[in-house]
């Protein structure tokens, strides 16, 4: 196979070939909601990828040393730690009930031996210490060995404990809780580059914390209307640009991103920059609107570009061009004619994510049937790729897939009508050198790998 | 060369002629999909998209229990049954007085992920 574009990172359409690493999860057909995943991220440097789901777990899995004994495994995830991050609650109050599930991760950067990550559900934000224990104090004065406090008056001696090693241990422990501060569903958390604040935003406003305080939070944008059935868009989700500390942009329901400079005011009502591209009267249907709207933004690594996915598209923006997006890619175009029946299913309102590679070469999206697309921005070359049992078989290369849109089905194609719109992968992640993916199909986590030459 | 170039014109005629249609029928998979959903749904709200499926966006998660209504409807109707809910546990509409019964139960995953097995 003709080499792998570059090191970290490049690549990503048809240059090089994926494989299959490894799966997690159950096989059993009957998936519990519980164990539905919601949310993939890896950490800063890849080591670790954590996962979320519906039951309000988090489960981080941390990349293996390359053993030089065993060369094909390249650094398999393996669990590292697993935690309850959220329980569900009832707000008696509003008669409200508040689900565990996790609705985003973020990491922090690494600062010390141990790592901090956010997690949120719909109302509460949760700041975790996972840290490492491998040594134990032994030779306590004031207690034995099993624990139990020894009698004062029976001590003759004073000895200083001992540390010993022990068998590793990771420990998850809650640091901070931010509640209260959302009215409306959390939709997205995000790190700012200062590494000191965050923001949460929620259908219809933003919050700006520091990861220090919990009691006290900023808002930085609301666009509750004073009369709600003046309401016509929500925000959808918002990120801190990657090296701008006072830059941020949240997309809306009606397909538009607004991109907002702290500096500029306190509340950041009105926005820096809109973008949004002119619709073509002359198509807007009944369905123009909720297919536009905007389900997840990413700032490119380079904070240049940024990219919006809303239902049918990816579209990458230059953040010195509001009118327009520079590219747009076509992920399932072959839908537009299911609309009504994705509509009737309410398929229509999932929300997929995407994900930039290391290097911005390349961009990646879920889509239905457990598939799943690549797009190659150099090349402009797409792939199909299925996360699937079937192909599970260890370094086994994964195939491209076609969806056939109409007359003759060529053979090794899918037809439009026999996609499983019950098996979508909403939620993918990209490792953020290596050309390693992590791609959530309901309640499993595949893990592909490039070939190794 | 005249015929040459009227045979030209004549195919760009074509083309162009090609090309309108074409883009009628990239227009029309949409509009066939709204008319068959409003010839579903007639009542269907006239605006497009619209503030109606926002506001169920906002109101996810409300649940409505009455601990006084539901007494007083048992107790005037001790002798017949309660109505009950439909197929769609989760919309609470006119005279059906929700049960404790008719709430899904809350119970908290304290079972280890399945991924972490």
């Amino acid at each position: 196979m003709a080499g792998v574009a570059g090191g970290g990172g490049g690549g990503g359409g048809n240059d090089f070939q994926w494989c299959f690493s490894q799966v997690k999860g159950a096989i059993d057909e009957d998936v519990a909601e519980a164990d539905i995943i919601s949310t993939v991220e890896f950490n800063y440097s890849g080591d670790l990828l954590a996962t979320g789901d519906k039951g309000g777990r988090v489960v981080i899995f941390q990349r293996e040393q390359e053993n030089k004994s065993r060369p094909h495994s390249r650094g398999e995830y393996n669990v590292y730690s697993t935690f309850q991050s959220h329980e569900p609650e009832f707000d008696y109050l509003k008669s409200l009930e508040i689900e565990e599930k996790i609705n985003k991760i973020r990491w922090l950067p690494q600062q010390n031996a141990a790592h901090f990550l956010l997690s949120t559900n719909d109302k509460t934000i949760k700041l975790w210490k996972i840290s490492e224990r491998d040594k134990r104090a032994e030779g306590y004065n004031l207690k034995d060995e099993d624990g139990r406090l020894r009698d004062p008056f029976r001590i003759t001696a004073l000895r200083v404990p001992i540390l010993k090693p022990m068998d590793l241990m990771v420990e998850a422990s809650p640091r901070r809780i931010f509640a209260n501060a959302h009215t409306y569903h959390i939709n997205s958390i995000s790190v700012n580059s200062d590494h000191e604040t965050y923001l949460s935003a929620d259908d219809l406003r933003i919050n700006l914390w520091h990861l220090e305080i919990t009691d006290r939070s900023f808002n930085i944008v609301d666009i509750k209307p004073a009369n709600m059935e003046e309401l016509t868009e929500v925000i959808t989700a918002s990120e801190f640009h990657p090296h701008h500390c006072n830059v941020f942009v949240y997309s809306s329901s009606k397909g538009t991103i607004r991109l907002c400079d702290m500096r500029s005011s306190a509340l950041c009502d009105r926005h820096s920059k809109f973008f949004e591209e002119p619709e073509d009267p002359s198509s807007r249907s009944f369905f123009s609107e909720i297919i536009s709207s905007i389900s997840d933004v990413k700032f490119s690594h380079s904070g240049r570009y940024m990219m919006t996915r809303d239902y049918l598209s990816v579209k990458v923006w230059d953040l010195n061009m509001e009118n327009r997006p520079v590219e747009t890619y076509q992920v399932h175009e072959y839908l537009r004619s299911k609309l009504c029946s994705l509509y009737e299913n309410d398929c229509i309102f999932d929300k997929f994510e995407c994900c930039w590679n290391g290097s911005d070469s390349a961009i990646m999206t879920g889509s239905y049937n457990n598939f799943f697309r690549m797009f190659d921005r150099n090349t402009r070359r797409d792939i199909t790729l299925e996360a699937s049992r079937e192909s599970s078989k260890p370094r086994a290369i994964l195939k491209p897939r076609k969806v056939c849109t109409g007359g003759k089905r060529k053979k090794d194609e899918i037809s439009v009508d026999s996609l499983d719109f019950n098996k979508k992968i909403l939620h993918t992640a990209w490792h953020p050198t290596e050309n390693i993916i992590a791609v959530a199909a309901t309640n499993n986590l595949y893990i592909f790998q490039d070939k190794i030459n | 060369m005249s015929e040459k170039l009227s045979a030209d014109s004549r195919c760009e005629q074509t083309g162009d002629e090609k090309q309108d249609t074409q883009e009628k029928e990239t227009v029309i998979p949409e509009r066939a999909e709204e008319a068959k959903l409003k010839a579903k749904y007639p009542n269907l709200g006239q605006k497009p998209g619209g503030s109606d499926f926002l506001m169920k966006r906002l109101q996810k998660g409300q649940k409505y229990f009455d601990s006084g209504d539901y007494n007083m409807a048992k107790a005037k109707m001790k002798n017949k049954q309660l109505p009950t809910t439909g197929p769609d546990n989760n919309l609470v509409t006119g005279d059906h007085i929700p049960t404790p019964q008719d709430l899904p139960p809350r119970k908290s995953s304290l079972v280890t992920s399945k991924l972490a097995g």
